[in-house]
């Protein structure tokens, strides 16, 4: 897409001769994603939507009890302790962040007043500085004012790394001023294209000061409020009973007008996904279930004449396979897929190309995902706007047959094919995971029919996803030649997912594997358009620039993409939930409601 | 007696001191990181993660951790969850009551189905009621809890609409309705744990009866013209009873300890479920401390079945 083209079409979303949605359409016809065109249109000038309102009630309260089953139950209430979603989650029916995202990926005020732009001033045109205008009048639960300090607080708090905080990431490279009482202004470093991550969506909702204040840095643990939080959301909070529990009752000054709806609420935790599903779909006993991973068919089965259906959102999370670039047999210093090895075989592109053509994302999607998966030829699969449309994939066993035949790997007297004395065997590690077994179990048997031995290797999901130093089975270790899992996209930017890739964030013994970079693949092209897309203020370059990384691993066959993952629920037929893909199941719950 | 207690109970000293040095390095040694979560969170840069396990203690060798954690369970702290962080003993006092009330009707509806049925099948041996228990006690065993449980949710959850799967804490009722609610609620997973204890306990009830049936005294009963009720009651149960009350005895740790299986099926917030959950996160605090209660739990109960077998059988002497 032509520079000259957006500048002019955002001229006309300006002046009014090309409405919002239709730029947003256009924009995503080229490959951009909702989010990241609202960022366009801001940097270019125009204002942020807020996203479209659907909220019917006309009055707060009234709409009795909602139930919510995390079959992971929270287990802490501290936004920035918070190890996984589910403690988010938890979190964030207390507590709230200046902004969220809706189901499109536009911004959605919550505690700020108006979303920053150039116009309004509060966006920096070097992209230096945000200012963000806090709302007036908000109260927290205990009836104290929300204001600038409480906001500066939290970045103070989170970037002390006495405190531990998981958020220190997003506040220990910023700083945070107040203005005056309902204004705050974050200053970065250097050009920051994607501003809207510290005090936005629900990792990054905003804890009181005058309740935190006494417990900062090595004192974190003790602070009775990270069990009961006071927070401004929607709901007070009542009970909370870790893994099981979290009990809220209806906030009667709550800043938005005729919300909430729901009078109490309970979000219950435990069990497995599969009961978790039939209690919202099939008995309705609860009103919404999270994260439903269960296969397709089971969950058509409890559709049939059940009181709740499952509900889909599309984020940017992509289920791979990650060959890797060094020899996993050979030790070196006590490592193995030491960086001074080269596989033996994936050395040549033609069996990396093959590999690829031997992955059936189509009999993946239809046996496994169903309507939960997307076919995909890209790692990156969102936010749209940087979706490579220059990619495509194909599943051919003669095809991939013919590719080996043709760089001299020929099949044996066991049927398996090998060159140089080098046979195709290949070990597939992941974790265990109903789905990730029969995916490859698919891949195996047309790994099979093409000559290629694979050896099948699962590991307990708690190891490998462990940051284990001794324990060669995680997969930044990768002692396989390929391995599959997936690494969520949190926020609607890829800068942080991308990163991980770079030559110089190879896992090694010497860093204790703590590198992110697990195929250890080194491409210098691929540095460069990273390192050029962190410092590009352009948006459309930006994208261009992660869209190129993308097709650099493609071309190289880094990571296979099995399946573009969508997020799962499921909710009672008359609930009205809002989720989005970019964002945390209760990030919008103030706007919840059932349909009489 | 009292001496013979007082010597167990120093015995049983060096034996949990044991008991937890193999719990602790087993757990220590043991794969997996309670931090694993945030590994492929791109938020979380590795120097956290690090900052994080030194926090906790776990960078330090095994033997000083161990130390650590014995000098703190003598000092009545049981601990700090990685993953809630929050004490311990709070997370277990939270997670008890649910694991009493099921488990503890559990064990109470198998005593209520066992002794009888045991009794009566024993008094009438190979007739067609001993016939019945026998093959009823055979599938009863032989059918996990988990197969029963989820049967019993797709009969009467799924099917009939007649009682809730999902086990709530706070029930929303006040007064009467709350006790029906509760009573409501544990049907499911109390039948499915109290009918697989009582078809064991049925057959174990059945052969110690049979064992004194067959004595000479109660011949000598029934010789002197007593009735068939008071021959099997005073005479019979009297002696058969024992072994069964320790084998109640030993089943009481269990009673706190939870059961795994049917608390995950059901939700039900009890030990059972805060022990796998802590096991999958890697929480080590909460693991150790549930095992080396359970542990404790173990220990004291076989003695007061050992005091329980000399007050009732005056055969037996404790020395």
């Amino acid at each position: 897409m032509l520079d000259k083209e957006l500048r002019s079409m955002i001229g006309d979303v300006k002046d009014g001769r090309m409405d919002r949605r239709a730029f947003i359409k256009r924009l995503a016809a080229v490959g951009l994603t909702a989010p990241m065109a609202n960022q366009i249109l801001a940097l270019g000038g125009v204002a942020m939507a807020e996203g479209a309102q659907t909220y019917k009630p006309t009055k707060r309260g009234g709409g009795g009890a909602l139930k919510l089953l995390w079959w992971q139950g929270p287990t802490l209430l501290n936004p920035h302790f918070a190890t996984g979603t589910k403690d988010q989650d938890g979190s964030r029916l207390f507590y709230e962040p200046l902004a969220c995202w809706d189901p499109d990926g536009n911004m959605k005020l919550v505690l700020a007043a108006e979303i920053p732009s150039i116009e309004n001033g509060g966006l920096a045109a070097d992209g230096k500085s945000v200012t963000w205008k806090l709302k007036p009048g908000v109260k927290w639960h205990d009836g104290k004012p929300f204001t600038a300090d409480d906001v500066v607080f939290n970045w103070e708090y989170a970037k002390d790394p006495a405190t531990s905080a998981l958020t220190i990431a997003t506040h220990r490279d910023i700083t945070v001023e107040k203005v005056d009482d309902l204004t705050v202004r974050i200053l970065f470093k250097k050009p920051t294209p994607f501003w809207a991550d510290a005090f936005v969506g629900a990792p990054n909702t905003i804890i009181p000061k005058h309740l935190f204040a006494d417990y900062t840095g090595s004192k974190s643990r003790e602070a009775p409020t990270n069990l009961s939080p006071v927070g401004t959301g929607p709901y007070k909070f009542v009970e909370f009973k870790p893994g099981d529990l979290v009990r809220g009752q209806l906030n009667p000054d709550y800043h938005m007008p005729n919300r909430p709806y729901f009078d109490t609420v309970e979000m219950k935790g435990g069990g497995d996904a599969v009961s978790a599903a039939r209690a919202v779909i099939q008995t309705g006993e609860y009103d919404f279930g999270w994260n439903i991973q269960v296969e397709d068919d089971v969950l058509l089965r409890l559709e049939k004449g059940g009181k709740g259906k499952t509900i889909y959102a599309v984020g940017g999370d992509t289920e791979f396979i990650a060959l890797n670039f060094t020899d996993p047999n050979t030790e070196v210093d006590g490592e193995r897929s030491s960086m001074k090895t080269k596989h033996p075989l994936f050395s040549d592109p033609a069996v990396r190309k093959a590999l690829s053509m031997l992955v059936d994302r189509e009999s993946v999607k239809k046996a496994i995902y169903g309507r939960a998966g997307r076919t995909t030829a890209n790692f990156l699969n969102g936010p749209e706007k940087f979706v490579s449309k220059n990619t495509s994939w194909e599943f051919s066993i003669e095809k991939a047959s013919k590719l080996l035949d043709d760089a001299g790997w020929k099949p044996g007297a066991d049927g398996i094919r090998e060159k140089d004395g080098k046979k195709l065997k290949i070990v597939y590690q992941t974790s265990i995971n109903g789905p990730r077994q029969k995916t490859q179990a698919i891949i195996k048997q047309a790994c099979q029919k093409a000559g290629i031995d694979v050896e099948l290797k699962s590991v307990v999901a708690s190891v490998f996803f462990s940051s284990d130093v001794a324990n060669p089975d995680t997969y930044a270790h990768f002692y396989a030649d390929i391995e599959m899992f997936q690494i969520p996209l949190s926020q609607p930017d890829p800068s942080q997912h991308m990163r991980r890739y770079m030559s110089a964030n190879v896992a090694t013994k010497e860093n204790k594997w703590q590198g992110t970079n697990f195929p250890r693949w080194v491409n210098k092209d691929y540095d460069a358009a990273i390192l050029a897309a962190e410092s590009e203020m352009d948006p459309v370059k930006r994208a261009a620039h992660y869209i190129k990384a993308n097709d650099l691993m493609f071309e190289d066959t880094v990571f296979i993409p099995v399946q573009h993952r969508l997020k799962v629920e499921a909710a009672a037929n008359n609930l009205r939930p809002i989720i989005s893909g970019w964002a945390n199941e209760t990030d919008n719950l103030h706007d919840w409601y059932r349909e009489e | 007696m009292s001496q013979y207690v007082l010597r167990r109970l120093m015995i049983a000293i060096p034996s949990l001191l044991g008991i937890s040095a193999v719990l602790f390095f087993v757990l220590a040694l043991a794969p997996g990181d309670p931090f694993s979560e945030l590994a492929t969170n791109p938020n979380v840069p590795p120097e956290v993660q690090a900052a994080l396990r030194a926090k906790f203690g776990l960078d330090d060798p095994i033997y000083l951790r161990y130390l650590h954690w014995l000098n703190a369970m003598l000092h009545g702290d049981w601990g700090f969850s990685f993953v809630s962080r929050m004490n311990v003993d709070t997370l277990i006092l939270q997670r008890l009551p649910a694991t009493l009330y099921v488990i503890g009707s559990a064990q109470v509806l198998a005593l209520l189905i066992a002794i009888p049925v045991g009794v009566y099948a024993a008094t009438k041996p190979y007739s067609l009621f001993d016939q019945v228990a026998n093959t009823l006690a055979f599938v009863g065993f032989s059918l996990p809890t988990f197969f029963t449980g989820i049967l019993f949710i797709l009969i009467f959850s799924v099917t009939l609409d007649w009682l809730p799967f999902v086990y709530t804490t706070d029930i929303k009722a006040t007064g009467i309705h709350w006790v029906l609610e509760m009573i409501r609620q544990a049907i499911m997973p109390v039948a499915v744990l109290g009918l697989f204890q009582a078809a064991s306990m049925t057959r174990f009830v059945r052969s110690a009866m049979l064992d004194v049936i067959r004595l000479d005294y109660v011949t000598t009963a029934r010789a002197k013209g007593l009735g068939q009720a008071k021959v099997i009651i005073k005479h019979v149960m009297r002696n058969a009873m024992i072994p069964v009350v320790t084998l109640i005895a030993l089943q009481m740790p269990a009673v706190f300890g939870g059961a795994i299986v049917t608390e995950q099926i059901f939700r039900i917030p009890g030990i059972g479920s805060l022990l796998i959950s802590s096991i999958l996160s890697n929480d080590t605090p909460v693991v150790m401390a549930v095992t080396f209660v359970f542990a404790c739990l173990v220990v004291l109960f076989n003695l007061i079945a050992d005091v329980l077998y000399g007050w009732l059988d005056p055969r037996i002497s404790l020395r």
